[in-house]
């Protein structure tokens, strides 16, 4: 799942937090990797640990265990230890613009302060600097003196994207960036990542719980349930082949509106049950007590993550580790047997 | 034909706010048959729940019903007495909030404010005893699929998941709702596996009872897999209404047009360029068609008002591209 060559590493990530109530383990040794120039994508219900994925490696929370590196650096620590030039490096798009924009601050001021803790420009320059950035997320000029509460939905986000490529990032995690917008503008802001990231060759982490949006953004993408990735393919293959039930449960409740889209859908993994909070996980596979294939070794041993094709991980125990990948076509039939 | 349960004719309503008079639902049109379910699609701020909200007649205190009739059982509620109103929303109509957490008072139990709606909707009786009407709160708690009913009614909302919580909510409105029920966005903040469960479950309650619905969402498909007939809402207007099937296979407004591309599709085939610009302000909305600002088919006559097309087979667009 990690190459040498990949730009971000994350291996055995794990994350917990003490709460009054118990230990809870939001990631719980997760590990992929990032290629240059790609979109990866972390898809999971609310609860998942996904989010915290993604804060974790731009150094909001440092990591309970692990290692993440970062261009072969170790970014392991937390944020306030990061070397500054690889701060710079990594940054967010979060995805609610009217809590991640400060309602106090005119659109200049904001993208003005990731200029000039860089030091990235000085004098005169900042001001081009900030016109600069406006240009490429295609605000007018004259908006520079608004403030954020001024601005529709997805100009606002556009000016939350402006901050973090502000700093020329090579990797940006986007935590459901588009979530809190309509779809009309969900479009515009996806085809302006798309953009820059083709312009300056930049790698995304893109977070987020909508899969036909997932489907058309993402080259690999992994899913999490409960702190733990269970899935991981490339995007065009996580969508025709899906091994896990529960990716096929998230599935075949996405709601579509072609005929297309409809045949797409496994055969219906109906969705029944709700997460569990990450303090009291269920044994074994944490997704068993939702799972339509459940066997009796499932809520005893957490299956391990295996290669069942080349590309395609799955941590399943309907998929067992051995099982020659010739046969691994018909892993979807296998799967229908057992129900 | 058979008299329509609920029928709004020409409605308009606005906000007075400190610049001036918002002007938002600009001649709403739309009728909804008994046992029939209908849908509202647009995006945010296009007036979909205001529009339910006059229809409640629970419009915030700025907002002012500049003129419309809205019929439902052959009496205009604009006109209707308090009293009258009190009696049509306690046993015939209801509606079901986007937010759980915010529609539920998080300093009272959920049997506490259950079993309260129980008593007020008259279900079991003038002068029930407590336990006919605990009795009937676990009912409806059952009804709405929640396990252990008897420990949810001592719950605090906060002890409840988000899909726990829009299921005590549809418990609520089954109390009270007979004939019509308004969903104002019941899956949005939900899991898409959560929300699918909640559609599932409030399908199966409003056609064993034989209710109305009206389900106003911004999700598309969500809407495609529930309702029969669709209205298409743009700033404050309704642009199209279809029968659901024809909409998909047939979207004639350019804007529902838009719409339909801009959804990103399960099969892939990336995203497509979306709506250029945005809602225009409603302080000084355009004279004639809403969306002649951001249309590529805009032609001189589009700003005056177009007249509502009907097409055949149930299906009408506001657009001059299908004639007036």
């Amino acid at each position: 799942m990690i190459l040498q060559e990949d730009i971000l590493q994350v291996s055995h990530l794990k994350k917990y937090f003490k709460t009054s109530r118990g230990l809870v383990r939001a990631v719980d040794d997760v590990s992929f990797g990032v290629a240059l120039n790609e979109t990866f994508g972390l898809v999971g219900e609310s609860g998942s640990g996904k989010s915290t994925v993604g804060h974790i490696v731009v150094g909001i929370y440092s990591p309970t265990e692990g290692k993440i590196t970062f261009s072969g650096r170790d970014i392991s620590m937390g944020v306030g230890r990061r070397p500054k030039d690889l701060k710079k490096e990594l940054q967010i798009v979060f995805q609610d613009p009217a809590s991640s924009l400060n309602p106090r601050r005119t659109i200049r001021q904001i993208l003005e302060l990731p200029v000039r803790v860089h030091g990235l420009a000085s004098g005169d320059g900042v001001g081009r600097r900030v016109y600069e950035i406006m240009d490429r997320i295609e605000l007018p000029h004259e908006y520079a003196d608004r403030y954020p509460g001024e601005l529709g939905g997805g100009e606002k986000q556009a000016v939350a994207i402006g901050r973090a490529l502000a700093t020329d990032p090579s990797l940006v995690v986007l935590d459901e960036p588009t979530s809190a917008l309509d779809v009309s503008i969900q479009a515009k802001i996806i085809n302006m990542l798309l953009k820059f990231q083709k312009e300056y060759g930049l790698s995304y982490l893109f977070i987020t719980h909508n899969l036909s949006l997932m489907r058309n953004v993402a080259q690999r993408v992994a899913i999490m349930y409960l702190g733990k990735v269970r899935e991981l393919a490339e995007t065009s293959e996580f969508f025709s082949n899906p091994l896990h039930p529960y990716t096929k449960m998230l599935l075949s409740a996405v709601p579509v509106i072609t005929p297309e889209e409809e045949k797409m859908k496994p055969e219906k993994v109906v969705s029944t049950g709700e997460i569990s909070g990450a303090i009291d996980i269920p044994p074994g596979c944490s997704f068993h007590p939702r799972c339509p294939f459940r066997m009796d070794i499932c809520d005893k041993v957490d299956p391990p993550m295996i290669e069942y094709q080349e590309g395609h991980y799955v941590s399943c125990h309907l998929f067992p580790a051995g099982v020659p990948s010739a046969s691994s076509g018909s892993g979807s039939k296998s799967s229908s047997k057992d129900k | 034909m058979e008299q329509p349960l609920l029928e709004v004719r020409d409605l308009h309503v606005s906000y007075a706010v400190y610049q001036g008079l918002l002007k938002v639902i600009d001649g709403v049109e739309f009728s909804v048959a008994r046992r029939e379910k209908v849908g509202v699609i647009g995006e945010s701020g296009c007036g979909k729940t205001t529009t339910m909200k006059s229809i409640m007649r629970i419009l915030a205190n700025n907002a002012v019903v500049e003129g419309g009739v809205i019929t439902y059982k052959d009496r205009d509620l604009m006109k209707i007495s308090s009293h009258d109103l009190t009696v049509l929303r306690r046993t015939s109509m209801s509606m079901i909030f986007q937010d759980p957490t915010a529609a539920l008072n998080p300093v009272f139990k959920v049997g506490d404010q259950l079993q309260d709606v129980v008593r007020y909707s008259k279900l079991v009786g003038h002068n029930p005893t407590d336990k006919e009407v605990r009795s009937k709160a676990i009912e409806l708690l059952k009804a709405a699929a929640l396990p252990e009913p008897a420990r949810i009614l001592d719950s605090y909302p906060f002890q409840l998941s988000g899909g726990m919580r829009q299921r005590v909510c549809i418990a609520l409105s089954l109390a009270s709702a007979q004939d019509l029920l308004i969903a104002d966005e019941p899956g949005t903040s939900l899991d898409v596996t959560i929300e699918d469960q909640i559609m599932r479950l409030l399908k199966g309650i409003v056609e064993e009872k034989g209710l109305s619905v009206i389900l106003i969402t911004h999700s598309i498909g969500t809407a495609k897999g529930f309702v029969t007939k669709m209205l298409v809402m743009y700033a404050g207007t309704i642009v199209e209404e279809s029968p659901t099937e024809e909409l998909f296979v047939n979207p004639l407004h350019p804007y529902t047009q838009l719409l339909l591309k801009a959804v990103p599709k399960l099969t892939g085939g990336g995203i497509p360029e979306g709506i250029g610009g945005r809602i225009p302000s409603y302080l000084s909305p355009p004279p004639g068609c809403r969306f002649v600002n951001r249309c590529p088919f805009a032609m001189t006559k589009c700003q005056s008002k177009p007249p509502f097309v009907h097409v055949g087979n149930g299906h009408k667009v506001a657009c001059f591209l299908y004639g007036g």
